[in-house]
């Protein structure tokens, strides 16, 4: 037997903090890769101190619903595990290549196969192309269009801006969109910016969070100049300065995002048969509809409150 | 009502390795088969013989065939809920025999089935559920379970909204009655009015574990006295990052905190973490089926801020109350505490909590800095 568990931050203060860890773990669920799949979390329960014990699997693929490696990847999450013998040298990482390390958690005596976290694996650069499709409505968007990540910035660690240059660099090499650009909150370039670093009339700009909260809902949307408050909405397309905003919800909500956790679980050696086609297929259908674009409203504050 | 052939096969095929449960018995040995069921003993049987004599013992079969058929899972938690669901004898269960023997005395196969055709109920925090047979005139042995709000016992199946998705429960436990956001699952503040029925086992322990998390697993932990419980302080000591503080709370304030957070009418959680190896806190653990094996995330946060204020040296104030409004303010904070806000009646002047009488004193004792001390030690 084997068990997906999906490590993720989960809130306190906000429910909708972990409406996406549900929605990608519902989604594994349906294509019956895995005998059992569980969601975990920081700051909901089940913890990442009791999840493993909730497992018959023998054989657990544990993937870290996060965007960057650093403190909670390398610190809190084998902690809290058990994983005695983990050490961040396992990922042989420069920052955003973790792969996998196959550990023991302690006090269960299972195998536990913890794997890089779903934000710097390859497969996520192909998740934001399509959260900016799915923004547009367009899935040819490229061609007189210019995109931007955006992150956190490095004040809380240093690898987050990492992983957004990582798929901004792999999205560029792909010479579909006419300028692709890395922009931060907490440091330079900045997204309150953003007009400044693009020539093209149409930017989309895909924040790369794992859930709807305070920064991708509230700061960002003010700080680019999409709206006055974030109260009152924005439109999308919204016009800033002659150019027309794209902006998207946290890419985390996007359907392709459940690929990203198997190929992780597959990497580190899951046997999920064809469960990416069917998550493929599940999520390409809801492109096509346009059923997830637009502005989503009213998801409130405190999508992370650690 | 007949023993189905298959079920016969499979028992035959076990029979040489040895077949033992609730009751029933069969070994082969070389003159032939022995079996027991119940009170009922047959020794030396030929095949033949065998399926005669179990036919006159279809409920030890049936119950046999749900339990390593349909359910499975040797030795697993959820095999051991799903037996504690109907009262069945837990393998580990021996020392907690006693304790058990009162009021919940396991159940053998013959008292177990009739029961089962009336539903057998039990208690998890605030979820009631019922184990029954599939089919009540015709048992087959197969079971399903109900699921409902301990104060829905009592309610008509018509007037509740009926769920058979497990995952379900994720939604109904997200809010409470009020609106308001539940960050800690086993808070007895689940919404009423709801019910799952006809679940399969596998599906009740997937809906236990939406509503209440990883309490199935701790509980049958507990049971085979395999418990790791991790006390304040060696939970304290491992934090980093913002929490790296909690480990210098006083353990006074550790007292406090429990009394605050984990007594019955906060958690359902039966809290088993004390301050230390060999150091037990005061305030009561509750009274739960299911353990607290170490400090949750909101004691956790929660832990941090009293860190954080408990480092503040204590002064003294001097204020003007007259008596009554000293009552109040106790009765305020009382108030708050207990959640009781909401229930006092607008025009109920008596309640010093009332709404009308915090604004008058707030009119009266308030400056532009509000509550009007003076610090008097220095
Ligand atoms: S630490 Fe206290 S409040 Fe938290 S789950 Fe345990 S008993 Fe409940």
């Amino acid at each position: 037997m084997q068990a997906l568990v999906i490590a993720a931050h989960g809130s306190h203060l906000n429910p909708d903090a972990s409406d996406p860890t549900y929605a990608h773990a519902d989604t594994i669920r349906e294509t019956g890769a895995f005998d059992e799949v569980r969601e975990a979390f920081w700051k909901e329960e089940p913890h990442f101190r009791e999840v493993i014990r909730t497992l018959e699997s023998d054989e657990v693929f544990v993937v870290p619903l996060f965007i960057s490696e650093g403190y909670f990847t390398e610190q809190v999450i084998p902690r809290e595990l058990r994983l005695e013998e983990w050490d961040p040298d396992r990922w042989e990482s420069d920052g955003t290549s973790a792969s996998q390390a196959t550990l023991e958690a302690e006090d269960v005596g299972k195998t536990i196969h913890y794997c890089g976290p779903v934000g710097t694996h390859d497969a996520m650069t192909d998740v934001i192309v399509q959260r900016a499709e799915t923004a547009t409505e367009n899935p040819d968007v490229g061609e007189g269009f210019g995109l931007s990540v955006v992150g956190h910035g490095t004040d809380r660690n240093e690898n987050s801006a990492k992983a957004i240059k990582y798929h901004s660099d792999r999205i560029a090499e792909r010479d579909r969109f006419d300028e692709v650009k890395a922009l931060f909150m907490d440091e330079e370039p900045e997204v309150d910016d953003v007009t400044d670093y693009f020539e093209s009339d149409d930017i989309v700009v895909v924040p790369l969070f794992i859930a709807d909260g305070y920064h991708t809902q509230e700061d960002i949307p003010e700080d680019m100049g999409l709206t006055e408050d974030y109260r009152l909405g924005w439109d999308v397309p919204a016009d800033v300065d002659g150019h027309r905003i794209w902006y998207t919800g946290a890419v985390g909500t996007e359907d392709l995002l459940a690929d990203v956790l198997l190929e992780r679980a597959a990497d580190a050696g899951a046997d999920i048969g064809d469960a990416r086609e069917a998550v493929r297929e599940l999520a390409a259908s809801v492109a096509g509809t346009g059923a997830d674009s637009g502005p989503e409203r009213g998801s409130g504050r405190g999508g992370l409150d650690a | 009502m007949t023993v189905a052939a298959d079920d016969l096969e499979a028992l035959l095929d076990r029979a040489s390795s040895g077949v033992a449960l609730d009751g029933l018995r069969i070994d082969e040995t070389d003159d032939g088969y022995n079996l027991e069921a119940g009170e009922n003993r047959w020794p030396g049987l030929d095949e033949a013989a065998l399926g005669r004599a179990l036919e006159s013992s279809d409920e030890y079969v049936t119950n046999w065939r749900y339990w390593q058929e349909t359910v499975g899972g040797e030795g697993t938690a959820r095999r051991a809920f799903l037996r504690w669901c109907e009262r069945a004898p837990l393998a580990d269960a021996e020392d907690q025999a006693d304790a058990e023997a009162t009021v919940d005395a396991p159940l053998g196969v013959p008292e177990r089935y009739d029961a089962l055709r009336d539903g057998i109920d039990r208690e998890w925090g605030q979820l009631s559920i019922t184990a029954r047979f599939v089919d009540i005139d015709n048992p087959d042995g197969e079971r399903v379970y109900d699921l409902w709000h301990v104060d829905d016992a009592d309610s008509d199946l018509a007037d509740l909204e009926v769920y058979d998705e497990p995952r379900d429960a994720r939604e109904i436990a997200t809010h409470d009655d009020d609106g308001r956001y539940r960050p800690l699952k086993t808070a007895p503040t689940l919404p009423a009015g709801w019910a799952f029925t006809g679940l399969s086992g596998d599906d009740l322990v997937d809906a236990v574990g939406f509503f209440y998390p990883a309490t199935i697993a701790n509980w049958h932990r507990e049971r085979q006295g395999a418990l790791d419980v991790d006390h304040w302080l060696e939970t304290a000591e491992r934090q980093t990052g913002i929490y790296d503080v909690i480990d210098e709370l006083p353990r006074e304030a550790v007292e406090w905190m429990t009394e605050a957070c984990c007594v019955d009418s906060q958690c359902l959680r039966r809290r088993e973490w004390e301050y230390e190896e060999g150091d037990d806190l005061d305030a009561d653990g509750g009274d739960g089926p299911f353990p607290c094996r170490e400090p949750c995330s909101l004691v956790i946060a929660a832990a941090r801020k009293w860190a954080i204020l408990e480092s503040e040296e204590e002064r003294t104030y001097e204020l003007e109350l007259t008596t009554s409004e000293l009552n109040q303010l106790e009765e305020l904070i009382d108030a708050v505490a207990e959640g009781r806000v909401d229930e006092i009646r607008e025009a109920d002047v008596n309640d010093g909590a009332n709404r009308y009488r915090a604004r008058y004193l707030r009119a009266k004792r308030f400056g532009e800095e509000g509550l009007e001390a003076t610090k008097v030690d220095d």
